[in-house]
């Protein structure tokens, strides 16, 4: 849990550094960068090269967990490693073999980097047919946090027809943003199940059966489930759909997608809550649920049913429709609201549902009481409990919640609590054969990348060239060496395409490496992924995307069939 | 400006240009003949008015048939026959493929002359470059091959090729292929022609007809449903092309014609300054995937991409159709290929870039012949991109099939009824033509595998046998163990592999095959066609003495090897049966024939109910236990006494196998090495395999593959059907008189020709030949279809080949002919005439010296008796 200024999401001045970097002159006294050397790891000198700056620079990948195993400065490091590098050579030309200047990553180095994290699903075919309006999706994450706050899920309902994909971007840790991920969707299932079903999934709780499965997940080997917790949150879970097989009234089958979303979101804070203030006997759980609360996260949530999309969304993550006009053009569709003090309508909100003496106070520096980034959010229950609640809270808590000064602080001006909620905006959209994808991101893609890029980018790359306004020669007179002149030139603008198979590892590398021309630069995408721990967050924030790609004939015969 | 003008322009179609050059004439003559309604009976309806369809029209009318009608859904010669890049070319890799081809271009030749329609036919010969010393090998190959049926062909040398054709870069050529006859061709003219040749003869011709479905009653046509009536009719020809599948598909009972289109892209320029000379030979270049023909003066150049776009999986889809756009990004490979072949065409101009899809099949061959489950149901479709080369000898070989009942040459390997079902799922056909199509370039080696569309079907113990080290190959979807890596072995990548030399399993095979000789082996061999006959009366045991040539009125528990002839006295099916009881029958046939052999009893059964035929090819998991050591495996698992006395050859026994009961166990090999088969209901296989394999290992067994037993057949000169056997040939040929017993009391089929050739004496014979001065290690290394000359004579060719380790030496197998020295003819082969000779196999234009042999090496059998254990060998079937 550290905390610090900058694009940081809440603004608690802890401890501060703000070392400059970036400049190929590199004018800073080389002093100030020893600590950082302490920080690297003796086997990823060995294994993966570093983004060296000068001599005395040398940062391990901001991936991975700092392992126990440091390395000690040695005055002789330099040249420990650099006769055994061979890609020394062969990137950096012999004339500079003597004089070693710069380390940087390899393509093939960023290119294991980028792709630690990359995840694809394609729905399967059935016998050539496929009668899923997605065809599947692409999600990749870059960690810039250690360890990374964002989160990711995707699932299929497997008793209602759909798809959920969502992106979470937690803060003050992940403890929240993985809650949700791991959670979430079994709420908005639940909410979507006709009453039928829970009663049946409910007997066979009972009578000991077993369950119908409700989620088909779809996760990359590092998107883990915590163990520990299922037993309490399935029995949360349980809770809130024997509630709803207490409160149907049997009059109506129809269930309204957006209302559950909406139920999915507000039910699930509440139990994250409402456990923290339970607390567990087991003191794991008991902590565990403490720092659930006590942290936050933002979630933005798609559900895919046919033609009909839906997308809800808490805090400032966002959802973005490729389009592709009929020239072959792409255009972006927002299909989500930002919650967060440039969107006029909340900071109205917010100034609303206090009283008029904390209109100044309520929304400060362009923060939630002058703390936090995003309007609403799961967790950061220090923006929802009475201090009451809080100091009852952590003073019974255990020791670590006591010795933690954040959660120990009040939030200033702190008069009518709530000041924070987890109701999610939802939008619907119907698709149209013309939508092509739907790009799910946390605000770390879209702080760095302007929605429109985005778009085009995604659309590009899964069009392949083809696409890229076709060639065609009708009646014109082309010679075959201008023609093959052409196609060169067009093969080599996408080669860089087809390095990434993966349409969100391919966003990731331009929202990284793109120079000011909007085009990747290898030497900027490698410093950047080379950034030491502590310094990757004041240059980049943890970005978590999803591409989901539809099936425009489906779509369209769909919309034909109605 | 000039990357706008290209961006902007959309292709317009049926630019003047094009219809320069394809004539549209199409329905002149057919509209005007028959505008009136459809006829309501008909002989033959044909489907489809492309090159096949009224190639087979032609060639039925002439062979005297009547009432033939010709439907069309669209135009004649309109589909890709119209599209079709006209390059007629006989450098095919099967003997078949190249009869085919040369008798088309025959055809095509005399064409005009014979109905006065221009058909655009130019002889300009062909030139196959090879850039690597392997693309030559192949060459070379397919020039002995073509030699020697009569097709002129020579290997040149680069600066050959550059004279005769100079616009090429022979740089980095290593040598190339001439084919001076072959030709060039107006597909579309030729269709055209061949349709009026045939509506003279009698055949009707309707266009914008389409057929809905096909009518069947009690497995056989009966018409045909079309949008315009229905028309009566015995037989049903499906030449639909690329829509074959679907219109199978369509039947009540559907027929399945596994193919799948992918779209074909070539290049049309502008006259070149100098207009290239009409008779320019055409140029293949396989290893830049491209092909070259003179068009006008410029020329017309497409190819084979490694990265095919399939196209209409889910059918007939308009929206694809109209979208078949030029696709100039997916065509850079190909024209930076031929800029690299020919520099100097950079400043020719662009008319357009066709994209005509093409049909391939799952291996690469067309398909050809009757529906194994409706019968009068004919199909040729699947021209993987050769119609125009195959279109007259396919439409000859089909016309003399339905006319006849079977064709004149051996087309086994053409025939529909090589598919099962298995083949007929579009995912399947999707992933296996892309994988098809670019293999139409690539060198073709001996034992390459399909990669795609594999584990289809897999014995239960797929699993076992790939955690120790299996490598496997297929055969009708049914994975096979090739031989099995040892775990401190690494073999090649697949692509490294490749070779036309000795291959990097040779010496894992060798102990394999020592372990066959020595010990034991177990090789998985469940992908056997098994089929069960039983009876309640005699039925079964009178159809299987008519229908087969050897006695099986024999006692309970014996096995027969015999053969399931045709009228002709050929084999249609090689196999062993084995009498389990008075009335059933336990028949196993090899692996493709599942579909053939079933069609083939189907057809000669008689209607009644008592008389059950079977398919329990799923029901049973065989293992081969091969080797002297076989006996001490078994005995000790059944408690019971193996020896020949008690276990004699060629018996088969129902016995317990370690727990399980009920494994029926028979003493045969198909290797001519002592041993048993196994045939154990298949929820005990891993039971038994375990039990074997614990049992087996103080007598040394281990895991043995398919490639060790061809080694030991070849070497003991079985011969297998599909390989060395076929429908044209008869026991008699091959040396298996004890497998015909034609006294046997009763009439069978095939008997009258038997009697007949036995009076006469045979026209080929199948020979062993052993390798003389072949260096294994240096040498190129024999595969199949190399011919075999007899004191410099060319006599026939190889059918299938292996190394013996026994004998150190490489083993073909082969025919031999007599061919009369004056006129060519055919004339008897005896076994003097064998004996007498001096052999030589030409393995790709190096002749090496053979001994023939009409038996097995004795040498083989004495080695064997050296050893103190049981000889089964000398009791097995010959």
């Amino acid at each position: 849990m550290c905390v610090c200024p900058g694009p940081r999401r809440i603004g608690i001045p802890v401890r501060s550094s703000s070392l400059p970097l970036f400049s190929d002159a590199m004018p800073a006294p080389t002093q100030l960068f020893f600590p950082l050397i302490r920080n690297c790891e003796l086997s990823r000198i060995y294994g993966t090269a570093c983004y060296c700056h000068h001599k005395h620079l040398c940062c391990s990948p901001p991936y991975i967990p700092q392992s126990h195993l440091r390395y000690t400065p040695h005055p002789a490091y330099a040249t420990f490693y650099r006769p055994k590098d061979s890609w020394w050579q062969y990137t950096q030309g012999r004339r500079y073999a003597s004089t070693p200047q710069k380390f940087y990553l390899t393509p093939p180095q960023v290119n294991s980097i980028l792709k630690a994290n990359e995840y694809s699903f394609k729905v399967p075919e059935f016998d050539g047919k496929n009668v899923s309006s997605v065809l599947g999706f692409d999600s990749n994450q870059l960690p810039a946090n250690a360890p990374i706050e964002d989160r990711r899920s995707a699932a299929t309902c497997l008793q209602t027809r759909g798809m959920l994909l969502g992106v979470f971007d937690g803060h003050a840790g992940c403890a929240c943003s993985q809650a949700v991920s791991e959670r979430l969707f079994y709420y908005i299932a639940v909410s979507l199940l006709p009453h039928e079903t829970l009663l049946e999934i409910e007997n066979a709780v009972e009578s000991g059966r077993a369950l119908l499965p409700i989620l088909q997940w779809h996760k990359h080997p590092n998107d883990y489930f915590s163990k520990e917790a299922s037993k309490l949150y399935f029995n949360s879970l349980r809770t809130y759909w024997q509630e709803l097989i207490d409160l149907n009234t049997g009059e109506s089958t129809d269930i309204d997608v957006k209302e559950a979303l909406i139920n999915a979101f507000k039910r699930l804070d509440n139990d994250i809550s409402l456990e923290a203030q339970v607390g567990d006997p087991n003191s794991f759980l008991n902590y565990l649920v403490l720092r659930v609360a006590f942290s936050g996260a933002t979630a933005c949530v798609a559900h895919v049913d046919g033609v009909d999309l839906h997308v809800a969304n808490t805090g400032d993550s966002r959802a973005m429709l490729g389009v592709q006009e009929e020239d072959g053009s792409w255009s972006a569709v927002t299909l989500s609201n930002d919650h967060n003090a440039q969107n006029e309508r909340e900071v109205e909100r917010l100034k609303l549902e206090h009283p008029k003496n904390e209109a100044k106070s309520v929304v400060k520096q362009d923060r939630l009481l002058g703390l936090l980034m995003p309007f609403r959010a799961f967790g950061d229950v220090k923006f929802k409990w009475s201090i009451d609640l809080q100091k009852r809270v952590i003073e019974s808590g255990p020791d670590q919640l006591n010795d933690n000064e954040y959660t120990k602080f009040i939030p200033p001006n702190y008069y009518t609590p709530p000041y924070l909620t987890a109701e999610p905006e939802v939008t619907y959209h119907r698709l149209r054969p013309q939508d092509k994808f739907l790009v799910l991101a946390t605000d770390g893609l879209w702080e760095t990348m302007h929605r429109q890029d985005v778009v085009r980018i995604v659309g590009e790359h899964l069009t392949g060239m083809h696409h890229q306004q076709p060639i065609a020669v009708g009646g014109y007179k082309v010679t075959l060496g201008q023609m093959h002149g052409l196609l060169t030139e067009r093969r080599a603008k996408m080669s860089s395409v087809f390095e990434d198979q993966n349409a969100a590892t391919h966003l990731i590398r331009h929202a990284v490496g793109n120079n000011e021309f909007g085009a990747v630069d290898h030497e900027r995408l490698s410093k950047m992924l080379s950034l030491p721990e502590e310094l990757a967050r004041m240059y980049r924030d943890d970005i978590t995307i999803i591409v989901v790609q539809f099936n425009s004939h489906v779509v369209g015969a769909c919309q034909n069939q109605e | 400006m000039f990357h706008r003008l290209l961006s902007v322009v959309r292709r317009q179609r049926n630019s003047r240009g094009w219809q320069k050059w394809s004539s549209v004439r199409s329905g002149a003559f057919v509209a005007e003949a028959h505008s009136v309604a459809l006829p309501a009976e008909a002989h033959v309806v044909i489907c489809g008015g492309g090159i096949m369809g009224t190639s087979v029209a032609y060639h039925l009318s002439k062979m005297g048939w009547k009432d033939i009608v010709l439907l069309e859904q669209g135009r004649l010669a309109a589909g890709s026959t119209r599209f079709c890049a006209g390059i007629l070319s006989t450098a095919r890799h099967l003997t078949i493929e190249q009869k085919m081809a040369d008798y088309s271009n025959k055809l095509y030749h005399q064409l005009e002359q014979e109905t006065g329609i221009q058909t655009g036919y130019i002889r300009t010969g062909s030139i196959f470059l090879a850039q690597t010393q392997d693309r030559l090998i192949s060459l070379k190959r397919v020039n002995s091959r073509l030699n020697v049926i009569g097709i002129p062909s020579e290997i040149i040398s680069p600066k050959k090729v550059a004279e005769l054709h100079p616009l090429l870069n022979v740089h980095d050529l290593v040598g190339a292929m001439h084919v001076p006859e072959d030709a060039v061709v107006s597909s579309a003219d030729v269709a055209l022609a061949l349709a009026s040749a045939a509506s003279q003869n009698g055949v009707q011709i309707y266009d914008r007809t389409s057929i809905l479905h096909v009518m069947v009653r009690k497995g056989q046509v009966t018409g045909v449903e079309t949008d315009k009536g229905q028309i009566q009719c015995q037989y049903f020809v499906n030449c639909a092309g690329q829509w074959a599948y679907e219109l199978g598909l369509s039947n009540e009972e559907p027929v399945s014609i596994p193919l799948h289109a992918c779209e074909h892209f070539y290049l049309l320029t502008r006259p070149l300054e100098t207009p290239l000379q009409s008779n320019a030979p055409t140029i293949v270049d396989a290893d830049g995937r491209i092909y070259i023909r003179n068009w006008q003066g410029g020329i017309l150049s497409g190819g084979f991409e490694k990265n095919p776009k399939p196209i209409f999986t889910e059918g007939k889809n308009q929206l694809e159709i109209q979208n078949l756009q030029e696709d100039w990004d997916h065509f850079e490979p190909l024209l930076s290929s031929l800029l690299r072949r020919m520099p100097e065409l950079e400043a020719l101009e662009i008319v357009k870039l066709v994209n005509c899809p093409e049909t391939f099949t799952p291996d690469m061959r067309c398909i050809m012949g009757e529906s194994p489950s409706v019968q009068g149901y004919f199909v040729l479709a699947g021209m993987n991109s050769a119609g125009l080369s195959f279109g007259g000898g396919a439409g000859k070989y089909l016309a003399e099939w339905m006319v006849h009942g079977y064709p004149s040459e051996n087309i086994w390997e053409l025939d529909l009824k090589r598919f099962g079902a298995l083949q007929s799922s579009r995912t399947f056909l999707r992933h296996r033509v892309m994988e098809v199509m670019p293999l139409l370039y690539d060198l073709k080696v001996p034992r390459w595998d399909f990669q795609t569309g594999r584990q289809l079907r897999t014995s239960p113990l797929y699993d076992r046998l790939d955690a120790q080290g299996a490598r496997w190959m297929e055969k009708h979807g049914f994975e096979r163990p090739k031989y099995f890596v040892p775990p401190d072995k690494d073999l090649l990548a697949l692509e490294q592999s490749k070779t036309f030399y000795k291959p990097d399993w040779f010496e894992i095979v060798e102990s394999e095959v020592k372990c066959c000789k020595e010990a034991v082996c177990v090789i998985d061999m469940s992908s056997f066609t098994k089929f069960e006959i039983t009876s309640t009366g005699d039925q079964a045991l009178e159809v299987l003495q008519y229908l087969f040539s050897n006695d099986l009125d024999v006692p309970v528990g014996h096995i027969v090897h015999t053969g399931m002839l045709n009228q002709g006295g050929g084999y249609e099916n090689d196999c062993s049966i084995a009498r389990l009881s008075k009335r059933s029958f336990f028949m196993i046939s090899p692996t493709d024939q599942q579909v053939h052999c079933w069609a083939w009893l189907k057809k000669y059964m008689p209607e009644d109910s008592n008389l059950i035929l079977e398919d329990v090819t799923w029901k049973y998991t065989a293992l081969n236990l091969i080797g002297p050591r076989a006996v001490d495996v078994l005995s000790e698992l059944s408690y019971a006494p193996m020896t020949p006395d008690h276990f004699p050859s060629l018996f088969c026994k129902e016995m317990s196998v370690g727990y399980a009961n009920g494994i029926r166990v028979m003493s045969m090999t198909h290797t001519g090495e002592p041993g048993f088969m196994l045939y154990i209901p298949i929820e005990y296989a891993l039971h038994v395999y375990n039990e074997v394999m614990g049992v087996g290992q103080k007598y040394g067994i281990r895991n043995a593959g398919y490639y060790a037993l061809r080694s030991l057949r070849i070497e003991k000169f079985f011969a297998f059907w599909g390989q060395d056997l076929n429908t044209l040939t008869t026991p008699l040929e091959c040396g298996r008189e004890s497998r015909v017993k034609l006294d046997k009391g009763m009439d069978f089929i095939g008997r009258d020709a038997l009697l007949q050739q036995k009076q006469n004496g045979v026209y080929k014979r199948l020979t062993m030949f052993i390798l003389d001065d072949h260096d294994t290690d240096l040498d190129l290394w024999p595969w199949w279809g190399e011919p075999i000359y007899r004191n410099g004579q060319y006599v026939g060719k190889t059918t299938s080949s292996a190394y013996g380790y026994t004998l150190e030496r490489h083993v073909c197998l082969g025919f031999v002919h007599n061919f009369s020295e004056d006129t060519g003819e055919e004339q008897v082969v005896t076994a003097d005439f064998i004996n007498r000779g001096e052999y030589e196999i030409d393995i790709a234009g190096h002749r090496f010296q053979a001994k023939a042999k009409l038996y097995p090496v004795p040498s083989l059998f004495t080695h064997k008796r050296r050893k103190d254990d049981v000889e089964l060998s000398d009791l097995q079937g010959k």
